[in-house]
């Protein structure tokens, strides 16, 4: 590959990787795992003047829950270590279930929660989850710290809100206040393909009754789609019989602005995505029986 | 006292590649990994629309940038005479585009600088001035009568239309038509798909004045045949040009034509005398290159109440993109389609086919097959399936009616080939009993009750591998024969070389098993070189499986005609005539005394220290083989599929293979191309396209939109031989490089469809991506793949 010409900083802690940010005036990019910043200087749609490579920089790699159960994810966790994590399959079920979606294994190798939720790609599997879990972005810049709303960070097509000299260093994600359940599907030609059309549930269950419900899509908008008021309409204080599954899906199929293309027409994507929020809420129902 | 065939790695040994002891270690040499001395770095520009007016080029910023050393525009090719190329169908090709740019992605100007960065930089600093014209993308578009005109470049050209070809019987065709029962249609589109080698192409060119010596180390299946096509288009001395084609990283029929970026690195060397690096991106593979297939296959058949077929007519409408660069024999307009049905017997047929030029990238390379033999059988089985159908008879059952039985060979096609072995309904016994045959339709049953969708489908084909006979097949008149050139050395070990070129196909380890089943000399003992032209002997290359069926032929018999010398030592040796000779792997001795005899090692010593009066020094042979005919391989495929109602998404439950290739020289390697090849087909039929939006953007210019599968979703398959030898080749031995791509789409199609026809539905178009099977679920209604695709 040949990009365009750029510097390489490596720095080693966060207030050297901020100050270089700062200095650049704009023209710095960072580099985590380089799975969408490298393809885009090949291409060169990117052409930073400076790659601030952080994964030299230490204590960014962890992921863990706090003792009220908020998960915690470093700037360089790498998807795989959610695949494998130990910690989140029941705190964190959404996110869970589609750790083995995203991307193709060798990709997860690399490529990092965190960068995947500040590219703000409309097919990113992370952004979903995160914005169906109610998540944050701790952003860090010259002034120090700031927590802000998924919902208002990712903003719309590859832009996010960071200004020029933060970095986002960790991701925040709550737990449920009851029981946590949810799932991730995802429709792909091929594994390592991006969504044709996913969606992401989240619910905080309270014995069987919905105490809060979080929904939201990919691949089928511009933009990463909130489904949450969609879903939390049809589900909140319910539980989930089969009319209020089918009122959820479809009330979630509202929100989608899928677009035709070669994967498919825009009926096709927004049937799919009926399809997998009541697959996901079924599966959600019936394992419930079964515990029960 | 003979040696162990399979222990010195003789036929039918499954011996480990040789070749893969530096594949795996990434010691592989390709052209990229080839530095020289000086050398500079090419990179082209491409045209960013697909039909357009070029009404200005400049190029005055490109040459401002420190590091250029040239810039290249049609303007100076046309100069030298060097702005169009003939292409292997009797075309011209534009090698940069002079008055238009014909397809997205077509080669508009080239920088030459000190570093691939450079280059790159200064070529988004060539300003191209277009004026749009309207596009066509589809040959319906390209017959409209207000059509633009692609080719106004060419004299005679009124309209955009190729060609209009035809062969079989038309009279004996329209007879059996009416005397029909039963008449059976059907309509398909075999989508553009790309061989997508993961090496692309590329070329160095090194140019040496004072010599006059042009060496051009490059990405191609038939070094040959280029070396011919540069010395016609270069005018340049023949014994003067150096084709080398080291390793290469797939080819499957990609790396067959003569590309413009070959053609500008070498004229670039020319003018700098400087040896000139060009190295294709994948984007630029995947957009100019040889592409495969892009036809729509019409079909009809006359069928008897009991199932007979009567006769069968087909109509072929292909798209040649914006030049005819079609790699096939020169008699053959449409390659071998005519090849279709040749494993049923059917007593009259007729092909037509017409061809047009469309605003796309040119090809039509024969995407690991031999010349539209894959869309001939894939059209064959379609056919069937729906004729099957059309009858209310069973799929298996209708194929074994009609398939051509064991004791009519030789057999006589309709379309005239000559078909001379097989067994197929034993392959098909195979596969029905390996996928559960006779239990499957209770299974459907049930399974349907229950909301789920199954499907079963066959797919069954011979194919014409092994081009030539010299009589019918040649390329720009050059006869389609092969050629092998063995030196056996002093202490018995040997230099094998010969026309072809290994692109993965495991040359370097088959070659020398077959030297070794002829000589006995261990098959480690055998060092196996092709590619370069000073040193190969002259063939065409390797491609349309030919290399087994033609220059593995020529190897035997090169090996055969060192045993005949070898014999004549012996003889010497044992002092005996050499009528009292006999010989048994590895080793003469004399008739009647089994305990005196010599090695074939013993002989190559001799032929160098102690060789009988008056014969010749040395041990080696070269032999050009012309094969009497074709080699008719057979395949028997059956697949079965479960489709999800819900989504449209199907998933390959069992699949099995019969494959009948004749004599197989090592088990493993053919496993591994029928596995190979069964990957491709389900790819084909499952996620794989390239298609065009109505502006002629290319969709599929990148491997997020052309989806290679990987072992994730790659169903397994389960393998069954059968072995029908042969009757020509000297060691049985048949093609087996295509069988699977070949033979494979359909069986995948033809399941997906048996699940879901009972909506009326008769044809969904590859590839059966979810939506499409999905729609054709809604609606009981055809679903077409024909560019262009709406992209909102
Ligand atoms: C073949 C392939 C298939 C893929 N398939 C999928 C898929 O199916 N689903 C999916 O969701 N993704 C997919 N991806 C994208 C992949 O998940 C990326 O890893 C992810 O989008 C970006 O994470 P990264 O760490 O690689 O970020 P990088 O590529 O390093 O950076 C991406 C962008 O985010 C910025 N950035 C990164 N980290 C930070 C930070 N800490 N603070 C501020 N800015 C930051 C960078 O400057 C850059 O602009 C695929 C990628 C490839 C190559």
């Amino acid at each position: 590959m040949y990009p365009s010409r750029f510097a390489y900083e490596a720095p080693t802690s966060l207030a050297e990787a901020i100050a270089i940010l700062d200095r650049s005036g704009g023209e710095a990019k960072i580099l985590a795992g380089g799975q969408s910043l490298v393809p885009m200087l090949k291409l060169r749609f990117a052409a930073p003047g400076t790659l601030v490579d952080i994964n030299n920089i230490p204590g960014l790699g962890e992921h863990w829950l706090d003792k009220d159960g908020t998960l915690h994810i470093g700037a360089l966790v790498r998807h795989e270590d959610l695949e494998y994590s130990t910690v989140i399959a029941d705190s964190h079920p959404t996110l869970a279930a589609a750790a083995e979606l995203v991307a193709d294994p060798i990709v997860r190798t690399r490529g990092t929660f965190v960068g995947s939720v500040c590219h703000a790609d409309p097919q990113g599997d992370w952004a979903a989850t995160m914005v169906a879990s109610g998540g944050q972005i701790i952003a860090q810049g010259p002034n120090g710290r700031r927590a802000i709303d998924v919902r208002e960070f990712v903003l719309g097509p590859f832009t996010n809100a960071l200004a020029y000299n933060e970095i986002a260093v960790e991701a925040v994600i709550p737990p449920a206040t009851g029981t946590a359940k949810g799932g991730y599907l995802k429709l792909e030609r091929r594994v390592g393909d991006f969504a044709t059309a996913s969606v992401a549930v989240n619910l905080d269950m309270h014995g069987d009754t919905v105490h809060r419900a979080g929904c939201a899509l990919a691949g089928v908008g511009g933009r990463t789609i909130d489904a949450n008021d969609a879903i939390n309409g049809a589900l909140k204080g319910k539980t989930l019989t089969p009319e209020n599954i089918e009122a959820a899906a479809d009330a979630v199929a509202a929100m989608a602005e899928p677009r035709s293309d070669h994967r498919g027409s825009a009926d096709y994507k927004r049937h799919i995505v009926k399809t997998f929020v009541s697959r996901i809420l079924s599966n959600i129902a019936h394992s419930e029986q079964k515990a029960a | 006292m003979s040696v162990d065939e399979i222990k010195i790695g003789g036929m039918g040994a499954s011996r480990r590649r040789v070749e893969d002891n530096r594949f795996i270690r990434g010691k592989g040499k390709y052209v990229d990994d080839v530095v020289l001395p000086g050398m500079l770095h090419m990179e082209i520009l491409r045209a960013d629309v697909a039909h357009a007016r070029i009404k200005s080029i400049d190029t005055s910023a490109a040459w401002e940038v420190p590091g250029v050393r040239l810039v290249l525009t049609g303007e100076m090719m046309a100069a030298r005479n060097l702005a169009w190329m003939p292409t292997l169908s009797y075309d011209t090709q534009a090698v940069l585009a002079t008055d238009k740019v014909r397809f997205q992605g077509q080669e508009v100007a080239a920088v030459i600088a000190d570093d691939p960065y450079i280059a790159k930089d200064a070529c988004a600093k060539i300003v191209v001035e277009y004026e749009a014209l309207p596009v066509i993308v589809n040959p319906d578009q390209a017959q409209s009568p207000d059509a633009p005109l692609i080719r106004d470049d060419k004299e005679n050209q009124p309209t955009n239309k190729i060609f209009d070809w035809e062969i079989g019987d038309k009279s004996g065709t329209d007879k059996a038509f009416e005397e029909a029962d039963v008449i059976s249609t059907i309509d398909l589109h075999y989508p553009r798909s790309h061989p997508s080698p993961l090496e692309p192409c590329g070329s160095i060119a090194d140019y040496d004045r004072s010599t006059g010596k042009l060496t051009v180390y490059m990405t191609t299946q038939a070094p040959h045949i280029i070396r011919a096509a540069v010395a016609m288009v270069a005018e340049l001395p023949e014994h003067q040009i150096r084709i080398i084609s080291p390793d290469l990283g797939g080819g499957f029929g990609n790396k067959v034509p003569v590309y413009p970026g070959y053609v500008i690195s070498i004229l670039a060397s020319i003018l700098t005398e400087r040896p000139v690096k060009w190295i294709e991106d994948k984007t630029g593979n995947l957009i100019s290159t040889g592409f495969g297939r892009d036809v729509y296959l019409q079909g009809q058949m006359a069928l008897r109440k009991d199932g007979k077929i009567l006769g069968m007519r087909m109509h072929t409408i292909s798209d040649h993109g914006a030049f005819y660069a079609d790699a096939q024999p020169t008699k053959f307009k449409i390659g071998l389609m005519h090849s279709t049905f040749a494993c049923y017997d059917v007593p009259a047929a007729h092909l037509t086919s017409t061809g047009y030029y469309t605003n796309k990238a040119p090809g039509g390379v024969a995407y690991r097959c031999s010349f539209r033999v894959t869309e001939a059988m894939f059209f064959q089985e379609r056919m069937m399936h729906a004729a099957a159908n059309d009858l209310g008879m069973d799929q298996a059952e209708f194929r074994r009616v009609n398939l051509v039985k064991d004791d009519m060979f030789p057999y006589r096609t309709a379309f005239g080939f000559l078909t001379d072995s097989g067994q197929y309904d034993k392959c098909m016994q195979v596969g029905m009993e390996a996928i559960g045959y006779d239990t499957f339709k209770e299974e459907q049953e049930e399974a349907r009750k229950r909301g789920r969708l199954l499907g079963l489908g066959i797919s069954t084909m011979t194919e014409p591998l092994g081009a030539g006979n010299s009589r019918e097949y040649d390329i720009l008149g050059i006869k389609m024969f092969d050629s092998a050139e063995l030196r056996v050395h002093m202490t018995g070990k040997a230099i094998l070389r010969t026309g072809a070129k290994t692109q993965g196909q495991g040359h370097e380890t088959t070659w020398a098993q077959i030297v070794a089943h002829e000589l006995g000399i261990p098959a480690d003992d055998i060092v196996v070189e092709e590619g370069d032209t000073d040193t190969a002997p002259f063939g065409m290359g390797t491609y349309a499986s030919r290399s087994t069926p033609v220059a593995g032929a020529a190897v035997a018999m090169a090996a055969r005609k060192v045993r005949a010398k070898a014999r004549k030592i012996a003889a010497h040796l044992l002092e005996v005539s050499e009528e009292d000779i006999e010989w048994e792997l590895g080793r003469f001795y004399v008739r009647g005394n089994h305990d005196r005899g010599v090695t074939i090692q013993d002989c190559a010593l001799a032929a160098y220290s102690n060789m009988p009066d008056g014969m010749e020094p040395g041990l080696e042979n070269v032999s050009y083989y012309d094969p009497p005919n074709l080699t008719w391989p057979f395949a028997a495929y059956f697949c079965k599929v479960e489709v999800d109602p819900a989504t449209g998404v199907w998933d390959v439950l069992k699949f099995v293979a019969v494959d009948d290739c004749g004599v197989r020289i090592n088990p493993m390697i053919v496993e591994g191309q029928v596995m190979g090849g069964l990957t491709e087909a389900y790819a084909m039929a499952n996620m794989q396209y390239i298609t065009f939006d109505e502006s002629g953007n290319c969709i599929g210019s990148n491997y997020m939109d052309y989806l290679l599968p990987t072992a994730w979703e790659t169903p397994g398959f389960e393998l069954h031989e059968v072995v029908t030898p042969c009757p020509h080749h000297p060691i049985g031995a048949k093609g087996i490089g295509e069988c699977a791509t070949v033979a494979g789409p359909a069986a995948f199609v033809n399941a997906v469809m048996n699940a879901i026809e009972h909506t009326g539905v008769r044809n969904v178009d590859m590839p059966l991506q979810p939506n499409r099977v999905f729609e054709a679920l809604q609606t009981g209604q055809d679903v077409s793949g024909m560019p262009p695709v709406k992209v909102e």
